[in-house]
C-alpha cells in the first residue's frame, strides 16, 4: 500500500463527489502528494547525515537533532496527507452500503437482472438524505485535520521558516554547541509551498460546506413550496400489504430518487404524484 | 503518486488536443520527465555529499552549500513539470463537464448515443476553445517564469567549478568546490534547450487555434 494505492481507492469516491471535492482531490493529489513524492523527500533525504554540530562529542549531533526535529516535516505531512484523504472513506463506505440496499430492493421487486444490478453499481449516488450527513461530517473532518496539522506545524517549527544555525545545549553536547542545518532555504521553500496547497484546500472545503448547505436548503424550501409530495401514496399502500409489499415500500421510502427513477424508465413503475422526499 | 501517475492522467488528456499538442505532450514525457527521472536526478544526486569546501570548521560546508544553492535544479525542473502539465487538466475538467451534460439531456429523452457518447472526440469550438487557449496560455506562463526563475538564482545558465564563501561560520574566504560541474551544465542547457521547444510548441498551438477559429469565423460571415 502506497500512495498509488491510495490514489486508486480515492479515485472511486470521486465519482460521488462535488464537482467541489474533485478539484479538491485533484489539488490533494497533484500539488501536495506529488510534490512530497518527487521533490520534499529528496530535500529532506539526508536531513540527519548532513546535520552537522561544532563539536567532537559522540551523541551530541544525535541528541541536538532529536531535540530540534521531534517529528521530521516529511513525516507530518504524509500523515496529515492521510488522515485528510480518510474521511472520504466515509463516503465511499455509505455509498456501497446504499448500493447494496439497492441490490436488495431489485431482488425484492424481481428486477434481479445483470443489467440492473450492473446499473445500480455504475450509477452516481445524488448527495441526499443520509448521504448527505455522512458527507458533510466528512467534509467538517478534514477541515479539522487540516486545521490541526496545520497548527501542529506552527508549534514545532515557529514561523515556518528553517534555520540555518542551532544552538543545543543537551547533554552530552559541552555548553553551548552550534548547529548546522542542510538545504535550510530549500527546506523553507518546500514548506511554504506546502503550506499554500493545504490553504487552498481548506478554502475548497469551506466552500463545499457552504455548498451542500445552500442546496439543502434550496431544496427544502421547493420541497414545502409544493406540497403534493408522493409519501401519502406509499403509506396507503402500506395499511393494505403483505409483509414482502411492506419491506418494498418501506426500502422505496428510505431510497432517493435514483432508483425509482431507474426501475421506473425500465419496467413502468407506475406512481402518480410521486416525489421523492430528498430531491 | 509519481511521475507515472501523472502520465496516466495527461494521457487521457490527449485524446481531445491538437496534433501540435500531442507532439508537446510527447516532448514533455520523453525529453524532460524521462531525462529528468534517468539522467538528471544521479548527476545532481551527490551534489550536497560531494560539495567540498577548502576548510575543517564544521557548519562551513552546510553553510555555503545552502547560500550558493537555494533550491536545487532538480527540485525546480520537478515543480516547473508540475505546473506546465497542470493547465491540461482544465481540459480535462471541461471535457469531463460536456461529456455529463451530454448524459444529463440523454437521461431527460433526447436522442444520443451512449457508445458514441463515450467515444467520439470532442471538438474544440465554444467554450472549450476558451478553457484549451487558457490551458495552454498558462503553459507558456509557467516556463517563462521557470526559465527566469532559473536564470536570476543561478547567474546564467553554467555551473560553476569553484564558489568563494564567505558566510558565517566559514573563517575568511573559503574555496569550495562543486560537483560534476561539466555534467550539470550540459543538463542544464539540454533542459532549457526543450524547454524552449515546448514554448515554441505552444506559441504555434496558440497561433494554430486562433487562424482557425478566424478562419471559421470568416467562412460563417461570407
Amino acid at each position: 500500500m502506497n500512495w498509488a494505492g491510495l490514489y486508486t481507492v480515492l479515485s472511486g469516491v470521486n465519482r460521488h463527489s462535488t464537482a467541489i471535492g474533485r478539484i479538491w482531490l485533484s489539488v490533494i493529489f497533484i500539488f501536495r502528494i506529488m510534490v512530497l513524492v518527487v521533490a520534499a523527500e529528496s530535500v529532506w533525504g539526508d536531513e540527519k547525515s548532513a546535520f552537522t554540530c561544532n563539536t567532537q562529542q559522540p551523541g551530541c549531533n544525535s541528541v541536538c537533532y532529536d531535540h530540534f526535529f521531534p517529528i521530521s516535516h516529511i513525516r507530518l505531512w504524509a500523515l496529515q496527507l492521510i488522515l485528510v484523504t480518510t474521511p472520504a472513506l466515509l463516503v465511499a463506505m455509505h455509498v456501497a452500503y446504499q448500493q447494496h440496499q439497492e441490490k436488495k430492493l431489485l431482488v425484492l421487486t424481481g428486477h434481479a437482472d445483470a443489467k440492473h444490478m450492473e446499473e445500480v453499481k455504475k450509477h452516481k449516488m445524488r448527495i441526499s438524505g443520509s448521504l448527505w450527513w455522512t458527507y458533510v461530517c466528512s467534509v467538517v473532518f478534514r477541515l479539522l485535520f487540516e486545521a490541526v496539522f496545520m497548527y501542529i506545524f506552527y508549534m514545532l517549527y515557529p514561523g515556518y521558516q528553517m534555520m540555518r544555525l542551532v544552538k543545543c545545549e543537551a547533554y552530552p553536547c559541552p555548553n553551548t554547541v552550534d548547529c548546522f542545518i542542510s538545504r535550510p532555504t530549500e527546506k523553507t521553500v518546500f514548506t511554504v509551498f506546502m503550506l499554500v496547497p493545504s490553504s487552498v484546500c481548506i478554502v475548497l472545503n469551506m466552500a463545499e460546506l457552504v455548498y451542500l448547505v445552500v442546496r439543502a436548503c434550496a431544496r427544502r424550501s421547493q420541497h414545502h413550496s409544493n406540497p403534493s409530495s408522493g409519501k401519502g401514496s406509499f403509506y396507503g399502500h402500506k395499511h393494505s400489504s403483505e409483509y414482502k409489499q411492506n419491506e418494498i415500500n418501506q426500502l422505496l421510502t428510505e431510497q432517493d430518487g435514483s432508483l425509482k427513477d431507474m426501475l421506473r424508465r425500465n419496467s413502468g413503475l407506475q406512481e402518480k404524484g410521486d416525489r421523492c422526499s430528498a430531491c | 503518486m509519481d511521475w507515472g501517475t501523472l502520465q496516466a492522467v495527461l494521457g487521457g488528456v490527449n485524446k481531445h488536443s491538437t496534433s501540435i499538442g500531442k507532439i508537446w505532450l510527447t516532448v514533455l514525457f520523453i525529453f524532460r520527465i524521462m531525462i529528468l527521472v534517468v539522467a538528471a536526478e544521479k548527476v545532481w544526486g551527490d551534489e550536497q555529499d560531494d560539495f567540498v569546501c577548502n576548510t575543517l570548521q564544521p557548519g562551513c560546508r552546510n553553510v555555503c552549500y545552502d547560500h550558493f544553492f537555494p533550491i536545487s535544479h532538480i527540485r525546480l525542473w520537478a515543480l516547473q513539470l508540475i505546473f506546465v502539465s497542470t493547465p491540461a487538466l482544465l481540459v480535462a475538467m471541461h471535457v469531463a463537464y460536456t461529456r455529463h451534460e451530454k448524459k444529463r439531456r440523454f437521461r431527460n429523452g433526447e436522442k444520443i448515443d451512449i457508445e458514441e457518447l463515450k467515444n467520439e472526440k470532442i471538438h474544440i469550438r465554444g467554450p472549450l476553445w476558451w478553457t484549451y487557449t487558457s490551458s495552454i496560455f498558462f503553459r507558456l506562463i509557467f516556463e517563462a517564469v521557470f526559465m527566469y526563475v532559473f536564470y536570476y538564482m543561478y547567474d546564467g545558465y553554467q555551473m560553476p567549478r569553484l564558489v568563494k564563501c564567505e558566510a558565517w561560520p566559514c573563517p575568511n574566504t573559503v574555496d569550495c568546490f562543486v560537483s560534476r560541474p561539466t555534467e550539470k551544465t550540459t543538463f542544464t542547457i539540454f533542459m532549457l534547450a526543450v524547454s524552449g521547444i515546448c514554448m515554441m510548441l505552444n506559441l504555434a498551438e496558440l497561433c494554430y487555434l486562433v487562424i482557425k477559429i478566424c478562419m471559421k469565423e470568416s467562412r460563417k460571415t461570407t
